[in-house]
């Protein structure tokens, strides 16, 4: 068993979504249901901070029942929906249809809020209307906030509120026209680059408005060496900022355009290898907080177009664990890398338990059962017509993964037992 | 990608009938990227490129070797040289020829290109000839359908005709002067030549071809343009040099390649003016006479005449622009002929 206090071999027993006794040896109660853990490891749902649940809007692509049971398959029991939606959320009306359909999923479905109405950049979201329902995240994303007065008050106003305000870096006159990485493989692809400073004027950009303010920011998908420099600087400043990556920044590079094959094509884009080492430094250093997917379905007669028509985006989180397991841990699944997908990004959204949620662990008796047991050995194929997502944008198509999400408990129920979802 | 043509293989010869050209084996095959093609691929082309510019000299200049065959070509960006090209050099070849515009399709009533694609495809076609806007649309098409794909010309990235065309003049050319034939040449005459490509880098798929092309066979390439139309990156360009500075290189270079300014790809946004574009970057006849004797002026067409060349420069001996535009149909002959020629005609179990 491994959480945030450590690792040790225990039995658990779960009653009424609770987590009962924990220790070696505890006995089964009459009538019990037993999941075999042998050689897995025991461990809080993991908590995906970036998913795109594409509802309410684009329900081809995929819909909250779908994205969710996709998370509980990846051993998540908590998902952050983005507010890209159409319309965004940027209303209670529309946060209040997201959490409805939430209601009953096979994890925990938060929302996240728009900073801005419309996510035009312009006017400000009712943050504080969203707030007192519970939205702890606020973001634009899809596209940063542009104009850097209408930030700074966006800022200054979620102060009063509990929240974070979490920002898509990209300075848009330097990025629109990109469809990948500015760099050699855009030169010789002939197409149009987004280069690396895109994002990283707009991390500077937000740690100065966090120092003018003294507000908070999370950094979502961060993808570049520099970013991550930023942000370390501005930890070590003792600015109140936290940062994200992905699974598939860790892991991929810009070298895979080279086909033009559109399932590459991701915002932000696939960066330099020098990046993707550094972001892996990054997450060892504590620089990074968490890794979340971006899981950004796209039905697939959208996707199977000529590179710049396709939209960017790609799924993720049914092959989030086993792809950080190899990138992070060297194959070894330990606390160091799990927190990076559960406690320290429950934290985040506002779901750890001291925070009033039940998302993170740790698993000792009387905590809420959510809870993910992995097979750290196991390999699989990703089918991209077997996964649970209605979309198939899966980078890792054919491609065999070690590590696999053998059971999934969301408040005690056995929502994926032996990888297989149970409803 | 496969490649074109295997470096193995007789030498095409030319009988009085038709030109007999050893088929190299192998499955389908397509010409996206002159980087598949390597020196011994660009040169196979060349040679028999030559075999169809003997056949262009005929009073009938028409071959019966793609007989039965369906060429399409397929563009979705304007064009008038490379689709009259391709087109004469498919119905040169007796290939039956379909013409097919994205503007005026059912892609405007929403048809998805690969829908699009499929369906022509459906009718029986053996080769595409795709133009596109987007920059890999040719490999988008290879992967959609079996017929071979040749690219035409994708966005900013290739247009790997052009470049086998343009190595095929500098190649008679340099013949010529050397009172041999260009047939049997090889490709020995571009080691060490020293090619400058000016103009607009950054958005010219004639120029990554060319690039490619040029380094394939041994060539020095200098890049003149201002840095705001030069790419991000030239890491894995095969490049000697870059410049700022036309009239420093001129006296120095052996072909002056020039770009035309893509003004419809942007290029206005690039520079203050194309006044002060031509003021540095164009070849007038002042800048003319800076190059060494002997020095070859080319250019892709169609000409900005007064922007990147000057009217009396065009009209120079040395200036090769309408005989690279002859050229090019022998060349795509070729190209057609050695994608097509060798496959067994549909349904009948019948090698050409």
């Amino acid at each position: 068993m491994v959480d945030a206090s450590g690792e040790r071999l225990a039995d658990v027993l779960i009653r009424s979504g609770q987590v009962g006794e924990v220790g070696p040896g505890v006995a089964v109660p009459r009538g019990a249901t037993v999941l075999d853990a042998g050689g897995c490891l025991v461990c809080p749902g993991l908590v995906d901070l970036h998913t795109h649940l594409r509802q309410p809007g684009a329900e081809e692509a995929e819909t909250v029942e779908t994205g969710a049971r996709a998370a509980a398959l990846g051993g998540f029991t908590a998902v952050v929906a983005m507010p890209n939606t159409d319309p965004p959320v940027d209303s209670a009306a529309v946060a209040l249809e997201v959490l409805a359909l939430g209601e009953g999923a096979t994890c925990l479905v938060a929302v996240a809020g728009a900073i801005t109405m419309g996510r035009a950049g312009e006017r400000l979201a009712p943050i504080g209307e969203l707030a007192s329902m519970g939205v702890r995240l606020f973001t634009d994303d899809g596209t940063g906030v542009q104009d850097v007065a209408v930030m700074r008050r966006a800022l200054e106003y979620a102060r009063g509120f509990d929240v974070t305000l979490a920002q898509h870096c990209e300075d848009e006159a330097l990025a629109r026209a990109g469809h990948m990485h500015e760099g050699e493989w855009s030169s010789r692809l002939g197409v149009p680059g987004i280069p690396a400073e895109a994002e990283e004027m707009m991390v500077a950009r937000d740690i100065a408005l966090v120092r003018l303010t003294g507000g908070r920011m999370h950094f979502l998908h961060l993808s570049t060496a520099r970013s991550v420099a930023l942000v370390a600087a501005a930890k070590a400043e003792g600015l109140a900022v936290t940062a994200e990556v992905t699974p598939h920044h860790l892991t991929l590079t810009h070298a895979e355009l080279a086909g033009y094959d559109p399932v590459f094509k991701v915002n932000p884009p696939l960066r330099a290898d020098t990046d993707v080492a550094a972001l892996r430094v990054g997450c060892s250093d504590g620089t990074v907080d968490a890794v979340a997917t971006d899981h950004a379905p796209h039905a697939p007669e959208r996707k199977d177009d000529t590179l710049d028509a396709a939209p960017p985006g790609m799924l993720g989180l049914q092959t989030a664990l086993p792809v950080v397991l190899g990138a992070l841990g060297g194959g070894k699944c330990n606390g160091a890398v799990l927190g990076l997908l559960s406690w320290r990004p429950a934290r985040i959204a506002g779901l750890a338990r001291h925070q009033g949620g039940d998302q993170g662990g740790p698993i000792e008796p009387g905590a809420p059962a959510n809870i993910c047991v992995i097979d750290p050995t196991a390999t699989w194929e990703v089918d991209p017509l077997r996964l649970a997502s209605r979309s198939r944008n899966t980078p890792w198509a054919g491609r065999t993964m070690t590590g696999q999400v053998r059971h999934t408990l969301f408040r005690g129920e056995p929502v994926v037992v032996d990888a297989e979802a149970q409803r | 990608m496969t490649r074109l043509a295997g470096s193995e293989g007789p030498r095409p010869t030319v009988s009085p009938a038709a030109p007999v050209v050893e088929p190299a084996k192998g499955g389908r095959r397509h010409l996206l990227s002159v980087a598949e093609l390597g020196a011994e691929g660009i040169a196979e082309i060349l040679e028999v490129s030559d075999a169809f510019v003997e056949v262009g000299r005929r009073s009938i200049p028409k071959v019966p070797s793609l007989r039965g065959r369906t060429v399409v070509t397929l563009f979705a960006e304007q064009s008038t040289r490379t689709r009259l090209s391709f087109e004469t050099a498919a119905k040169r070849l007796s290939a039956d020829v379909l013409s097919f515009s994205l503007d005026t399709s059912s892609v405007k009533k929403g048809e998805s290109l690969r829908d699009t694609v499929e369906t022509v495809a459906a009718m029986g076609v053996d080769a595409f000839v795709v133009r596109h806007t987007s920059a890999g649309a040719p490999a988008a098409v290879a992967r959609w359908v079996d017929a071979s794909v040749v690219n035409a010309g994708d966005g900013w990235h290739e247009h790997p005709t052009q470049a086998l065309l343009d190595c095929y003049t500098i190649r008679q050319v340099l013949a010529e002067r050397a009172g041999r034939p260009s047939q049997g040449a090889g490709v020995g005459c571009f080691v060490g030549l020293r090619v400058a490509i000016v103009g607009d880098v950054r958005h010219s798929r004639v120029a990554r071809s060319l690039v490619l092309a040029m380094g394939s066979l041994g060539a020095e390439v200098i890049l003149v343009a201002p840095g705001s139309l030069l790419p991000p990156s030239l890491e894995g360009w095969p490049v000697t040099e870059v410049s700022y500075d036309l009239d420093a290189v001129l006296p120095h270079v052996d072909v002056c390649y020039l770009l035309r300014l893509q003004s419809e790809r942007g290029a206005g946004a690039f520079l203050p003016s194309v006044r002060e574009y031509s003021t540095w970057y164009g070849l007038t006849a002042r800048r003319a006479g800076l190059l060494g004797d002997g020095a070859l002026v080319m250019h892709p067409g169609p000409m900005n005449r007064g922007v990147e060349i000057a009217d009396d420069v065009a009209a120079l001996p040395q200036s090769l622009v309408l005989r690279q535009v002859s050229n090019g149909v022998a060349v795509r002959m070729a190209v057609l002929f050695m994608l097509l020629g060798q496959a067994p005609v549909p349904g009948t179990g019948v090698s050409a």
